[in-house]
C-alpha cells in the first residue's frame, strides 16, 4: 500500500488526480474486491452516512454499481432521477442539490449531461461530491476500474499500450482513462474517424491513429467506444454500415493483435457495430470484469471520501 | 441648453484630432466648451475642477453595447445602462437591436429613442439588417434611418443567405447606415461553447472552431469590395481574421472593425473553471489571437474597442456553461481594462487610446460635431481620467443591474473620475 492519505472532499475528475492518489484508489479497491466474494457481502464501514446518487441523465450500470457499491459498505442510499422529480418543474440543479444537502447527506454521486457541472457545485457546497460522468468531460470511476481491470490483466500500468476506438470526441471515458492512463505511465492510442478525435489531443500525450490495423497491431488493451446513432446529424461520418466496415473489432481484425490482447468496453454496447458478438463473448473480452470490478473501485472511492469526511468534520 | 458651467484646471488635454497633448484649462458654460487655453481666469458661478494630475480625453464612445430595452429589463435598462457607462467614462453608445420585440420596426427606434432621451447619455440605436433577425427579409431600413437609427446589424446572427447581404449592403450603403457584422458561421460552431483548440479538449466543452468567424469575415468581405459598401466587422477575435481585414484595407476595400477589452487581454485558458462569466460569442482565444488582436490595433487594423457590454442575471448564468447565455458586462471596465493591458504595457500611448475609444468611433459613425474631439463651441461631451488609480473590480460596485463581468477580482490601473454628458457632471471623485 501507498503511503498517500486521501485529503480530497470530492472526486471530480482525473484531470486533477496525482499518480499517488490514482495508485491509492486503486490500492483501496484490490484490498476491498474481496467483500464481494464473502458468503455476507457486507462491511459497515459506511454506516450511518448517507449517499444521494443523483442522475440527471439516464444510466443504468453506473447508477447500479454505485448503489450496490454503497450498500455493501452499509450506508443509507437515496436515489433521484431527473425524470421523476423537480428539474422537470424548473427548479435549478443547485436548487435541487441544496435542497438534497440539506438533509445532511454525506456524499452526493451525480451524473449531468453538461460538462463542469458538479465541478461547479463541488466548489460551493461542503457535501462531498463524486462525478458519476458530466457532459463529454470526465467518468473518473468508470476510468479508475478500466485501469484496475488492466493492472488485474497485465500487471502492471506502466508501458502498457491502450488503445481506444471510436468516438473520441464526445467519450467523457476516453477523456477519463487518458489523464489516468498517461499519468499511470501507460501508452494510449486514439483511433476513430479524424472528426471525432478531439483537436489537439496529441498535446495530452496521446498518440492519435486513424487506420484501425496500425492501431491494434501491438495493442495491450483495446478499450472500445460506443458510437451514438444521434451523431448523424452533424455529419460526422457517412453511415454506421461504414463505421463497422472500418472500425470493428471482429476475429479477422484481431489476427493482427497481439495474442493476449485484451478487450474492454465500457457498456452498452452495440453488438455488431463496434465489436463483433463473437469477439465479445470470446476469450479475450473482459467486458464483465471491467462491471465486476468497478464495484470495488467505487467502493474504494467512496470510502476513502468518507475518510477525508471523517477529518473534516471530526 | 444646460447650465453647466464649470472650469477644469490644468488637466492633461488629449484631443488627437485637434493635435492638442498637453496641460490647458477647459471652460464650460451653458454646456458647450467656450474656450481651450492656459490659465483661464476664474468666471463667475463656475464650479471649478482641479484636473492637475489628470487627463480630458474626448468622451468615449462604445460601439457595442446590450442595453437589453425593450423586453429583457430583467438584466439591463436603458436609464440603469446608461449610468454604467457614464461610470465608465462613456458619453455614447450603440445599442445593439437584440431586444423583444428586435428594433426591427421603427416604433421600437421611436421607443428607444424616447427612453434615450430621458436619460442624461447619448444611445444611438442599431436596427436589424433583416426583419426579426431572422434572415429572411429585409428590415424597413430606410424609415428606421428616418426615425433615428445609426446602424444596422442582426447583432448574434450572422446574415447567412449571401444574395440577402449583398442587398443588404447596396441597401444600407445607399442610406448611408453602417452595417454592422458579428462575422459567425453557425452551422460550424454547431453546438460549440468555447474555442476549439486543447484547452476545449482538456475540459471537455464542445469548440467553436476560429473558421466559423473566418469564413464568415471572409464572405463579408467578398461582398463588401463586390459592391463597395461600407462594412464594419464587430468584435473580431482571430489571427486570421486581422490578417484578413489588414489585407481588405490595404487593397481599399471599406472595412472598419473593432475588439472588445475580454479579447485582448484574456484566452480560453480562463474557462479551466467552467465559470460562465467568461462563456461569450465569440468566444475567448488562444495567446496567439489575443497578441494578433493587439497587432491589429497597434498597426490600425482595428479601428475601435467595443466591450459589447451583454448583461445577464445572476440565475441565467447561474446554469451550467453550455446552458448559460453567452456574453459579459464590459461598459465599467472597458476603459480600465484598456489602460491596463495596452497603455502600462507601453503598447500604445494614451493618443492612440483616445483614438481607439472615442475619435475612431465617432468617425465609422459618422457623428456630427462635438463627438471624437475637444472643441470650441461644441457641447462639452469629455472623460476626465486618472490613469494611474489602481482598483480591484468587485461586483458589488457596479452600477449595471447585472454582474456578470469577467475581470471581479481583476487589479486594473487607470479609471474614469469624471464624465461630461449632455451638460451634466458626473463627478466620481470620493
Amino acid at each position: 500500500m501507498t503511503k498517500t492519505a486521501w485529503t480530497r472532499k470530492d472526486l471530480v475528475g482525473l484531470k486533477d488526480l496525482s499518480r499517488e492518489e490514482i495508485t491509492l484508489i486503486l490500492d483501496t479497491a484490490k484490498s476491498l474486491q474481496e467483500v464481494s466474494t464473502r458468503p455476507v457481502k457486507k462491511v459497515p464501514t459506511l454506516r450511518g452516512r448517507t449517499v444521494a446518487n443523483m442522475f440527471f441523465e439516464p444510466s443504468t450500470r453506473t447508477r447500479i454499481s454505485f448503489e450496490l457499491a454503497e450498500k455493501r459498505l452499509s450506508a443509507d442510499t437515496i436515489n433521484f432521477s431527473a425524470a421523476t422529480s423537480s428539474t422537470v418543474k424548473g427548479e435549478s440543479i443547485k436548487d435541487t442539490v441544496r435542497n438534497i444537502e440539506s438533509l445532511k447527506v454525506d456524499i452526493i454521486v451525480m451524473r449531468h449531461p453538461a460538462s463542469g457541472a458538479p465541478h461547479r457545485l463541488a466548489e460551493r457546497l461542503d457535501v462531498s461530491f463524486i462525478n458519476a460522468g458530466d457532459g463529454i468531460n470526465e467518468h473518473p470511476t468508470q476510468a479508475l476500474l478500466d485501469m484496475f481491470t488492466i493492472k488485474e490483466k497485465k500487471g502492471t500500468l506502466e508501458g502498457v499500450k491502450v488503445t481506444f476506438i471510436g468516438d473520441i470526441l464526445h467519450s467523457r471515458v476516453a477523456r477519463s482513462n487518458i489523464w489516468g492512463l498517461t499519468k499511470m505511465g501507460a501508452k494510449v492510442v486514439v483511433c476513430g474517424p479524424k472528426t471525432l478525435i478531439p483537436p489537439k489531443v496529441e498535446e495530452l500525450g496521446v498518440e492519435v491513429i486513424y487506420d484501425l490495423y496500425d492501431a491494434i497491431k501491438d495493442a495491450d488493451v483495446i478499450n472500445l467506444l460506443r458510437i451514438q446513432m444521434e451523431r448523424q446529424s452533424e455529419c460526422f461520418f457517412p453511415s454506421i454500415r461504414e463505421y463497422a466496415n472500418t472500425y470493428q473489432i471482429n476475429r479477422k481484425v484481431l489476427e493482427v493483435a497481439k495474442k493476449d490482447v485484451v478487450i474492454m468496453h465500457p457498456g452498452p454496447v452495440n453488438r455488431g457495430i463496434e465489436v463483433s458478438s463473437d469477439v465479445m463473448d470470446g476469450p479475450s473480452s473482459v467486458i464483465l470484469d471491467q462491471v465486476t470490478n468497478g464495484l470495488a473501485v467505487r467502493m474504494a472511492v467512496l470510502y476513502l471520501l468518507s475518510g477525508a469526511r471523517k477529518k473534516i468534520e471530526g | 441648453m444646460t447650465n453647466l458651467q464649470l472650469l477644469i484646471k490644468k488637466i492633461h488635454v488629449v484631443d488627437p484630432k485637434n493635435q492638442m497633448d498637453g496641460i490647458l484649462d477647459v471652460l464650460i458654460q451653458k454646456g458647450k466648451i467656450t474656450a481651450i487655453k492656459k490659465d483661464i481666469e476664474p468666471v463667475e458661478n463656475a464650479q471649478v475642477f482641479d484636473g492637475s494630475g489628470k487627463y480630458l480625453f474626448p468622451g468615449l464612445i462604445d460601439m457595442h453595447v446590450h442595453m437589453r430595452e425593450p423586453g429583457f429589463e430583467q438584466k439591463e435598462t436603458i436609464e440603469t445602462g446608461s449610468r454604467a457607462a457614464l461610470r465608465g467614462g462613456f458619453v455614447a453608445a450603440v445599442a445593439m437591436p437584440n431586444t423583444n420585440p428586435p428594433c426591427d420596426h421603427q416604433s421600437v427606434i421611436d421607443n428607444i429613442i424616447r427612453k434615450a432621451n430621458e436619460v442624461p447619455f447619448y444611445i444611438f440605436p442599431a436596427a436589424t439588417i433583416t426583419k426579426e433577425r431572422a434572415g429572411k427579409e429585409l428590415s424597413e431600413m430606410s424609415d428606421m434611418k428616418k426615425a433615428g437609427a445609426c446602424a444596422v446589424s442582426d447583432d448574434g446572427e450572422w446574415v447567412a443567405d449571401s444574395l440577402l447581404m449583398r442587398h443588404a449592403l447596396e441597401y444600407a450603403s445607399m442610406l448611408d447606415l453602417l452595417l454592422i457584422s458579428h462575422a459567425e458561421d453557425r452551422r460550424l460552431s454547431g453546438p460549440g461553447v468555447m474555442n476549439e483548440g486543447l484547452v476545449s479538449t482538456k475540459v471537455g466543452l464542445r469548440g467553436i472552431p476560429s473558421a466559423s468567424e473566418e469564413i464568415a469575415i471572409a464572405r463579408d468581405l467578398i461582398l463588401a469590395e463586390y459592391t463597395g459598401a461600407r462594412i464594419h466587422m464587430t468584435h473580431i477575435s482571430t489571427a486570421g481574421s486581422v490578417a484578413m481585414i489588414r489585407d481588405a484595407k490595404a487593397k481599399g476595400i471599406k472595412v472598419t472593425s473593432d475588439v472588445t477589452p475580454h479579447h485582448f487581454s484574456l484566452t480560453d485558458e480562463a474557462v479551466d473553471r467552467y465559470c460562465t462569466n467568461f462563456k461569450m460569442r465569440p468566444p475567448l482565444r488562444t495567446e496567439k489571437d489575443r497578441r494578433a488582436l493587439i497587432a491589429g490595433l497597434v498597426d490600425g487594423t482595428v479601428d475601435a474597442i467595443a466591450s459589447d457590454h451583454a448583461p445577464h442575471t445572476d440565475e441565467e448564468k447561474m446554469l451550467e456553461f453550455q446552458d448559460a447565455p453567452d456574453g459579459v458586462i464590459g461598459l465599467e471596465t472597458s476603459l480600465g481594462v484598456a489602460l491596463t493591458e495596452l497603455v502600462h504595457t507601453k503598447k500604445m500611448d494614451l493618443k492612440m487610446l483616445v483614438e481607439k475609444m472615442s475619435v475612431r468611433p465617432a468617425e465609422i459613425l459618422k457623428l456630427s460635431h462635438g463627438f471624437g474631439e475637444i472643441k470650441t463651441g461644441a457641447e462639452a461631451n469629455l472623460t476626465c481620467v486618472d490613469v494611474d488609480q489602481e482598483w480591484v473590480v468587485n461586483k458589488n460596485d457596479f452600477v449595471s443591474k447585472s454582474k456578470n463581468s469577467c475581470f471581479v477580482g481583476k487589479k486594473l490601473k487607470g479609471k474614469a473620475v469624471a464624465t461630461i454628458c449632455r451638460g451634466k457632471l458626473w463627478d466620481f471623485r470620493s
